[in-house]
């Protein structure tokens, strides 16, 4: 906090000049679908796990193929996760890095021979369709209740807000122990929608909070004047701009769903015996942990792995959406966008130099320019204000 | 405001209702009791079934059922699970071991959480912020039973090896050393030469200590003496005076000195006399005891300015007791560690205390202690990383705002800019959302009394569960969603209270 205050006032204000004209520089002419694209893959954790999790899923549908419902596609692994093999090695991992190496059974095999390789990507499949399903399903459920709620307000938001109340009180991983018990012998995607059912509530919260400040903005006036209908007026109005809350709070829901997917079934009550999952093989194998202790690392660093990349990825669209959470430029960028610009014209008041090192622009300054267009999905045209350049002296 | 308080209640009331209705009929459909008797091949399988049937009344319909439950609930009666034994009797165990464990894990969390968010957001974007903001990412995607099982291999069986030779190799202290060296420097920050020396002495220090705790092996037999404790409780009177009022109030400063000085003159006789033979309800009174006088002792010496004076030295005085107190728990240590029943593997991995394990008050202080040990750890280490990304958040929030500014443009120093002006109106969003967590953490620890076999809330309900016995789970239920409704109602409560500008009532 104190590194600025060393500097000489005329620089602080040189920066804090330099600073905008970046602000400026990043978002004119540019859409908000384009600035939290380009805000989140400069956010180098993201990025990162977003491919790491991309590989995760690539690595897990193909290897050992896909089996659902009785379709069944092979993997390119020469094991299936059922399969009993052979032990090679008395099952010690064959995976190694000096040599680099894969080997017969890179995860190593358990006391009866079953590849952990295979057996891994199979459970890390059913976590991950838990995931995305409960994923879906709880993000659906949450915008619909919290959208209604919040747009319609009085009886209709008190009546749901009250049966939101009341499903918050139930613990998700106690209906989830429940009701996996009775609906995890039916499969991943079945135990996916019904910890959806239940996990929608913090989302359906936010989204009415969001509501209840954006449908008394101009541009729903404007939009029920000219007549449109409350269902566009909610879905193509106001639903776009709280885009943001959704999103980061639909991926955190994921890497919640991933984490009590592998708690119900560390408990039983999750997916059941023919099939296997993450947390699953974790329980079936914790009393091995001293003789074969691959067992047990592999399963629970998939879980760790999966959850931290979706988690990261939150982050990562939290700082996207969120022009608050954003990191000032480094010193050097700034110095170099000063020069760039030549000789900077103070344009307004500049943010607290002393004070942490975040810029404050709420989203309406930066888009002053573009109102004809902000959140508009009708076509462009040619003559449209968007193409202009945004003018700093306006 | 009262009619807020009784608006509020009554609607929990209703929310209750309503969820242990959800939450009734939900169990009743998710199995049959009757299905383990139907595939048994016993002789006497009707009769049995036609008991069991009488005993949960499932000739009745679940909504009505329902009733019938709460009915019994109003008179107090939890009902009978499917063995005949009294839900009620299984309850009463298991809601107090439950309870501290879940007790003592919040407030580890929530000390550690705060303290380490703030610092991380005083430090923003230094080394310790981001390595602080990494680590609370990966404590968030932890699976708990993982980390569980993970702690008993290492935290308790390993531990336990060691603490039978208990000496710290050389690599091992150069690198904790060094460890604790970038630690200190990146808490303390400043500039390159500063930094420098500050990770100089940490780790030189670091390496004094250590290789004295291993060189005596302390850790057989642990104990702290009256040089350690007298530098100790002086070092606490100042720490807590600069934080809490800040060394330039001298009355504060002189007040603590005073409070240090009188609990290391009791040292002796609190040791050697006093705190022998002790019992729980002694103890509380001791506790007590040692915050009204230090507070007196605050409220006489503190002048026209009492409030903050009280305050601190009140803290220090319970901290120099709970000094006294760790000496006296550290030198029944040994004889817990070699007693018949813990056979020198003194950090237990099972059960909430050693069966058959006698002597005093200290004896079984510190069994509760070695139990708790680890599943607080692993309950600890997962919320402590939510705490710690919330107040973070929650006081870079505020130090943006503009009366921060106008603070330090006063000229207040940064201690009362933090502690007065921005900490406070930072808890204000923190304790909404520790209040929202606690129905969270006692689901939590559902999972991790499974694993440490902890006779808990949580075991009932798993066990409910698996014999498809209604009663006991909807036990369970009752009391997670009245916590949980009750804390939401507090928080309510206490944000009205901290925040002025939420008017309520109105």
């Amino acid at each position: 906090m104190n590194t600025t205050a060393t500097q000489e006032p005329d620089t602080r204000a040189a920066d804090a000049v330099a600073e905008i004209s970046i602000e400026q520089k990043e978002t004119e002419g540019l859409s908000q679908g384009q600035i939290v694209r380009r805000r989140f893959f400069r956010h180098r954790g993201a990025l990162i796990a977003m491919i790491v999790l991309a590989l995760i899923i690539i690595m897990a549908f193909t290897s050992v193929g896909v089996d659902l419902w009785g379709l069944r596609i092979p993997g390119w692994w020469t094991y299936r996760w059922d399969e009993i093999a052979p032990k090679v090695n008395n099952g010690v991992p064959t995976l190694s890095l000096f040599p680099p190496q894969f080997g017969e059974h890179p995860f190593g095999q358990d006391e009866v021979g079953r590849d952990i390789f295979a057996v891994v990507m199979r459970g890390a499949q059913q976590s991950l369709m838990v995931m995305a399903i409960a994923g879906v399903v709880a993000t659906v459920i949450g915008v619909v209740i919290g959208a209604i709620a919040g747009y319609y307000g009085k009886v209709t938001d008190s009546v749901l807000m009250r049966f939101t109340d009341i499903v918050i009180t139930i613990p998700l991983i106690v209906i989830g122990a429940v009701l996996g018990k009775t609906f995890g012998s039916l499969g991943a995607a079945v135990l996916g929608v019904v910890i959806g059912v239940f996990a929608w509530t913090t989302m359906a919260r936010l989204v009415r909070g969001e509501f209840l400040t954006l449908r008394e903005r101009e541009f729903v006036d404007a939009a029920r004047v000219s007549g449109a209908r409350d269902r566009r007026i909610i879905f193509r109005h106001i639903l776009p701009n709280a885009v943001g809350v959704i999103v980061v709070n639909a991926t955190l829901l994921m890497a919640g769903a991933i984490l009590l997917e592998s708690a119900l079934s560390y408990l039983g009550f999750g997916v059941q015996p023919p099939d296997t999952s993450l947390g699953k093989i974790v329980s079936d194998n914790q009393a091995a942990f001293s003789t074969r202790p691959w067992l047990f690392w592999w399963p629970g660093i998939f879980i760790i792995a999966i959850a931290l990349c979706v988690n990261f990825i939150g982050d990562g669209l939290r700082d996207a959406f969120d022009p608050r959470q954003k990191k000032m430029p480094s010193e050097r960028a700034m110095r170099r966008a000063g020069r760039a610009t030549g000789p900077v014209v103070p344009i307004l008041d500049t943010t607290d130099p002393d004070g942490p090192h975040t810029v404050t622009v709420p989203m309406e300054a930066v888009y002053t320019g573009d109102v004809v267009n902000y959140h508009d999905e009708r076509p462009e045209e040619p003559g449209d204000a968007q193409h202009e350049p945004l003018d700093p002296e306006r | 405001m009262a009619s807020f308080i009784i608006r509020r209640l009554i609607a929990s009331i209703f929310v209750l209702f309503a969820a242990t209705f959800l939450m009734y009929v939900l169990t009743t459909l998710a199995g049959d009791p009757l299905e383990e008797l139907r595939q048994s091949s016993a002789p006497n399988k009707a009769e049995l079934m036609e008991a069991r049937t009488k005993l949960l009344n499932l000739d009745v319909p679940p909504p009505l059922r329902y009733f019938l439950w709460l009915g019994g609930i109003f008179r107090g009666d939890f009902g009978v699970s499917v063995q005949g034994q009294p839900v009620n009797i299984l309850l009463g165990n298991a809601i107090a071991s439950t309870l501290t464990l879940v007790t003592t894990a919040t407030v580890v969390a929530i000390v550690l959480g705060l303290t380490v968010g703030i610092i991380s957001a005083l430090r923003q974007y230094s080394g310790f912020d981001y390595g602080v903001t990494l680590l609370a990412f990966l404590f968030f995607s932890l699976p708990i039973f993982w980390v569980a099982v993970l702690l008993k291999q290492y935290g308790a069986i390993r531990l336990n090896d060691w603490l039978a030779n208990p000496t710290i190799a050389i690599p091992v202290i150069v690198v904790i050393s060094l460890l604790s060296g970038v630690l200190w420097m990146s808490l303390l920050g400043g500039k390159v030469r500063r930094r420098l020396i500050v990770f100089g002495l940490a780790t030189v220090a670091s390496v004094a200590v250590l290789f004295y705790l291993s060189a005596t092996e302390w850790f057989a037999d642990p104990s702290i003496g009256i040089v350690v404790f007298s530098v100790s409780a002086l070092g606490i009177a100042f720490g807590i005076t600069a934080i809490s009022t800040g060394l330039r109030n001298r009355r504060a400063l002189y007040a603590s000195l005073v409070v240090a000085l009188i609990g290391i003159g009791l040292y002796f006789p609190m040791i050697n006399y006093i705190l022998n033979g002790m019992t729980l309800w002694f103890f509380l009174l001791l506790v007590v005891l040692t915050i009204v006088v230090s507070g007196l002792i605050g409220f006489f010496m503190g002048g026209a300015d009492r409030g903050p004076v009280v305050r601190t030295t009140a803290i220090v005085g319970f901290l120099v007791a709970g000094l006294i107190a760790m000496d006296k728990y550290m030198s029944y240590w040994e004889v817990y560690a070699n007693s018949s029943r813990v056979r020198g593997r003194p950090i237990a991995t099972v059960g909430a205390s050693t069966p058959g394990l006698g002597g005093n008050f200290w004896i079984q202080g510190i069994d509760l202690y070695t139990h708790l040990l680890l599943p607080t750890i692993a309950i600890v280490l997962i919320s402590f990383a939510a705490y710690t990304r919330y107040s973070r958040a929650s006081l870079l929030e505020v130090m943006n705002q503009d009366y921060i500014r106008t603070a330090r443009a006063k000229g207040l120093t940064q201690r009362t800019v933090v502690v007065r002006h921005a900490f406070r109106n930072a808890l204000i969003p923190i304790t909404t959302i520790i209040a929202f967590d606690v129905g969270a953490i006692i689901g939590g620890a559902v999972v991790t009394e499974t694993v440490f076999g902890w006779t808990g809330m949580g075991r009932l309900f798993v066990d409910g569960i698996n014999h498809v016995d209604p009663n006991p789970v909807m036990a369970f239920f009752v009391v997670t969603g009245t916590l949980a409704v009750l804390f939401n109602l507090i928080a309510d409560l206490v944000y009205a209270a901290l925040d002025p500008r939420i008017k309520v009532g109105s």
